[in-house]
């Protein structure tokens, strides 16, 4: 790391050349363009899966900058009711389906085959797709905006609000349609994770060496994989309870909106697990990375996940103690949902332990793995709080529970995503992020954040609601509110240098080398970018933290053409299958029963043609 | 040079057939869910038809049993796939498909008459969940009929053979698992009163 200046501008020089020869095709900016279109190389789906969910975090946090200006004094009336409806239901939307999920999916897609030695994910084509899939659905939910239709009915869509009766506009149809084109793409993303994972790892590496972030990838795909059907059966009811009359959700019929709440929250809570996990295991890289130490307690925190993704599964109805499911069953979801803090608390002792004597680099990934720390645990205190249902009964439905779940998705979720950023950017550009910037952007976000959402535990005790567009003088929450709206702003603020230093690190950050941070696992063997193979040859992995091990060597010198192992070919088949199968939902909202087969139409016809297009066209070319 | 064609998985099995197992996997919980809100709301209408009035148990019986004679054309097309033998491929191929065409036959019969009695997908809950479960099991049957013809075409023009089984062996988990969820439906919402 202590090159001299003259080397490092030569290097410079080679390090732009990488990156440009790696992302860009010497055709063109068309070809470039098409090149991204067609991709199925993971690193490149998944940078896009990254700037998509950037992009999408833009559009959610002016929504929630919407919501505190309203929400700053009592009686305000810079929104009405309706705009306010539309900003809370399309922020909880948008930041949990379009920003945390995607910006994990990621770092699953770049980080993971680097990890585990493989060359790609198993299905590159379906990679593609998943991405291109969830793209249309999230661009297809915010054009509801266009149409001044955006969903009003919250993020849980609670029946029967949702009903033709009550919502009989066309918002509550793009979120349905919305969220269940975003579904299919998670559905398969996660297929695809786990057949990766369990077939595709280096030889001699077994399960209890893959990296933690590996690991957690792996329990969160379950978690998709057996969760997402859930709220695709729940979307399903909805959806033919608006579009074809049916009665799952009408009282009067003998339907039960409680169904509603079940299925949601079987989905639901496990959907907290999906959002947390990543971050959890990235937490886990960047501990050990940077007090340099291996994780402390490896198969402690292993187990742990795994069972925070069984238990999840058993703690759905503490979202209902209000709903009235009589003792029994509020007892067991009492009891479970303590049980789940357990490993959860695990976890975090096992990082502090990593960090006990070690020899601790504050970089802005540790400072926001250390700020992952503090606030995640004031979430989970809040939690314990309201696992209790006598006590869930005063904070249901306030801004405490606001509070503990912001505490919770964007202390534990967002902070361990930014420290992922941190973490591997330079891997992905051969840059290093500017550590002032990003210092600042700790500070001002660790500022603004709990100056956000720690006043909301108050407002929340004393009485306010959630979900209401505005409040009495008299109910002695306007100082609590105005901090709050203050806070959002800095922390708006803290996302505007963190993009800021994003864009200006990857054309002008210092040079990152292979491995800048001396870290243990297997992303850091190749260079940086790595080339569209990942490794010239494919390493023999014989311990956890590889680079570590003084005699593990990997081969890095970049390969010449005819050396290069042949890599699957692109495809213009997934982005027009994924067309295809957003428009079959999004025809559904023509209420006529037959139309949808037009895109159902459109989507056989291209699965046929990509089930029949060679996933390895060049090598069919040179071998015949 | 290396060929990245089918490089060997870390535990020998092969990708497609590990992930079609996980989505498998990911397919019970669909048709869980479907299942268990039918039973939750069969006898929650507050109109008629009711369940007891509507259903036929000798003519299902009947669809069920085509269904699952199914199942073991599918696992003889499989094994003469795997053996070489395409006339058998292709007899036993078509075979399981005409069952899967006939089960669908029943279960059109099935609506319609349903219709004429009055039960429709916006009668009562009952009819709702009854269409929405049964009519994506029908759904599931459809897709692997037309997998199952397409296996047949390939087959025809020789390009399903010995060496590329999987192809058979992937859509027979497939149908398989389709008549296994029949049989899990057959048995709650048919034989249970």
């Amino acid at each position: 790391m202590t090159d001299s200046t003259a080397s490092s501008k030569a290097e410079s020089a080679g390090v732009r050349s990488a990156a440009v020869e790696l992302y860009t095709d010497p055709r063109g900016f068309g070809a470039t363009i098409w090149s991204w279109i067609t991709t199925v190389d993971h690193k490149r789906i998944g940078i896009m899966y990254g700037a998509a969910a950037l992009f999408f975090l833009l559009i959610g946090g002016v929504e929630a900058l919407v919501m505190r200006i309203q929400l700053a004094v009592p009686q305000n009336d810079f929104v009405d009711a309706e705009t306010f409806n539309q900003m809370f239901t399309m922020h909880g939307t948008t930041m949990i389906f379009l920003v945390a999920m995607p910006m994990a999916v990621a770092f699953f897609n770049y980080i993971v085959p680097l990890q585990i030695g493989a060359r790609d994910v198993a299905f590159p084509r379906l990679n593609a797709l998943s991405f291109w899939v969830f793209m249309f659905g999230g661009l297809y939910l915010n054009s509801s905006f266009l149409f001044n239709a955006a969903p009003n009915a919250s993020w849980v869509g609670y029946a029967n609000l949702t009903s033709t009766q009550f919502s009989p506009g066309p918002n509550v149809d793009f979120w349905v349609i919305g969220l269940s084109i975003v579904g299919v793409s998670s559905l398969i993303g996660a297929i695809n994770f786990i057949t990766t994972i369990i077939n595709l790892r280096a030889p001699s590496l077994t399960l209890m060496r893959l990296p933690l972030f590996t690991w957690m990838t792996f329990v969160t795909s379950w978690i998709l994989v057996t969760a997402i059907p859930v709220i695709a059966v729940a979307l399903i009811f909805l959806a033919a309870d608006r579009f074809f009359a049916t009665n799952f959700f009408v009282p009067t019929a003998g339907g039960d909106p409680v169904l509603w709440q079940h299925l949601f929250w079987i989905f639901g809570h496990p959907e907290v697990y999906i959002l947390v996990l990543p971050s959890f295991g990235i937490m886990s890289e960047v501990v050990a990375t940077f007090s340099r130490k291996p994780l402390f307690g490896y198969p402690i925190v292993v187990y742990a996940g795994i069972l925070i993704g069984f238990i999840g599964w058993g703690v759905w109805s503490h979202h209902m103690f209000t709903t009235g499911l009589g003792p029994i069953a509020d007892s067991f979801f009492v009891a479970s949902t303590m049980i789940i803090a357990i490993p959860t608390g695990v976890k975090i002792f096992n990082w502090l332990a990593t960090m006990w004597g070690g020899s601790i680099s504050f970089t802005s990934a540790m400072l926001f793995g250390i700020g992952l720390l503090a606030i995640f645990t004031i979430g989970g205190l809040s939690g314990i709080m309201h696992a209790s249902a006598p006590v869930d009964l005063q904070q249901h439905d306030s801004y405490f529970v606001v509070a503990h779940f912001h505490y919770t998705i964007v202390g534990g979720a967002m902070t361990g995503l930014f420290a992922g950023f941190y973490l591997w950017f330079p891997k992905v550009t051969g840059r290093l992020m500017s550590e002032t910037l990003g210092k600042l952007h700790f500070w001002t976000f660790i500022i603004g954040f709990n100056l956000t959402f720690f006043p909301m535990h108050f407002a929340g005790l004393f009485g306010m609601p959630r979900r209401v567009f505005t409040y009495p003088a008299e109910l002695n929450v306007a100082g609590y509110n105005m901090a709050s709206t203050i806070g959002a702003f800095i922390f708006g603020l803290s996302s505007l240098i963190f993009l800021w230093n994003l864009w200006r690190s990857a054309f002008r950050g210092a040079p990152a080398g292979t491995n800048p941070w001396n870290a243990g696992t297997l992303e850091w063997a190749t260079s940086s970018p790595p080339p569209h193979y990942n490794f010239a040859e494919i390493p023999e992995v014989k311990s956890r933290d590889p680079l570590w091990s003084s005699k593990f060597r990997v081969e890095t010198k970049p390969l010449s053409h005819d050396e290069e192992p042949i890599m699957p070919s692109p495809s213009f088949w997934p982005i027009l299958t994924a067309f295809g199968i957003s428009l079959t939902w999004i025809l559904v909202m023509t209420r006529i029963w037959w139309v949808p087969l037009i895109g159902l139409a459109v989507t056989a016809i291209c699965v046929y043609s990509w089930a029949f297009q060679p996933e390895f066209r060049q090598a069919r070319q040179e071998q015949g | 040079m290396e060929i990245a064609h089918h490089p060997p998985t870390a535990t020998g099995l092969n990708n497609r057939k590990l992930g079609f197992w996980i989505f498998i996997g990911s397919e019970t919980l669909f048709f869980g869910s479907l299942i268990s809100t039918y039973m939750v709301y069969k006898s929650a209408s507050v109109a008629g038809p009711y369940p007891h009035e509507v259903l036929n148990i000798p003519i299902t019986s009947i669809s069920t049993f085509v269904l699952l004679t199914s199942s073991l054309a599918m696992v003889l097309a499989l094994h003469a796939v795997q053996q070489g033998n395409r006339n058998g491929t292709l007899i036993w191929l078509m075979a399981t498909a005409v069952c899967g065409l006939i089960f669908l036959g029943f279960q059109v019969y099935e609506f319609t008459h349903f219709v004429h009695e009055g039960l429709t997908i916006k009668s009562n809950v009952f009819g709702s969940s009854f269409f929405v479960l049964t009519g994506f099991h029908g759904v599931h049957v459809s897709v692997g009929v037309l997998w199952l013809l397409s296996l047949w075409i390939l087959t025809l023009l020789g390009k399903i053979g010995k060496e590329n089984a999987l192809n058979v062996e992937i859509a027979g988990l497939y149908w398989h698992f389709v008549d296994v969820v029949w049989i899990v439906i057959f048995t709650l919402i048919y034989l249970i009163p």
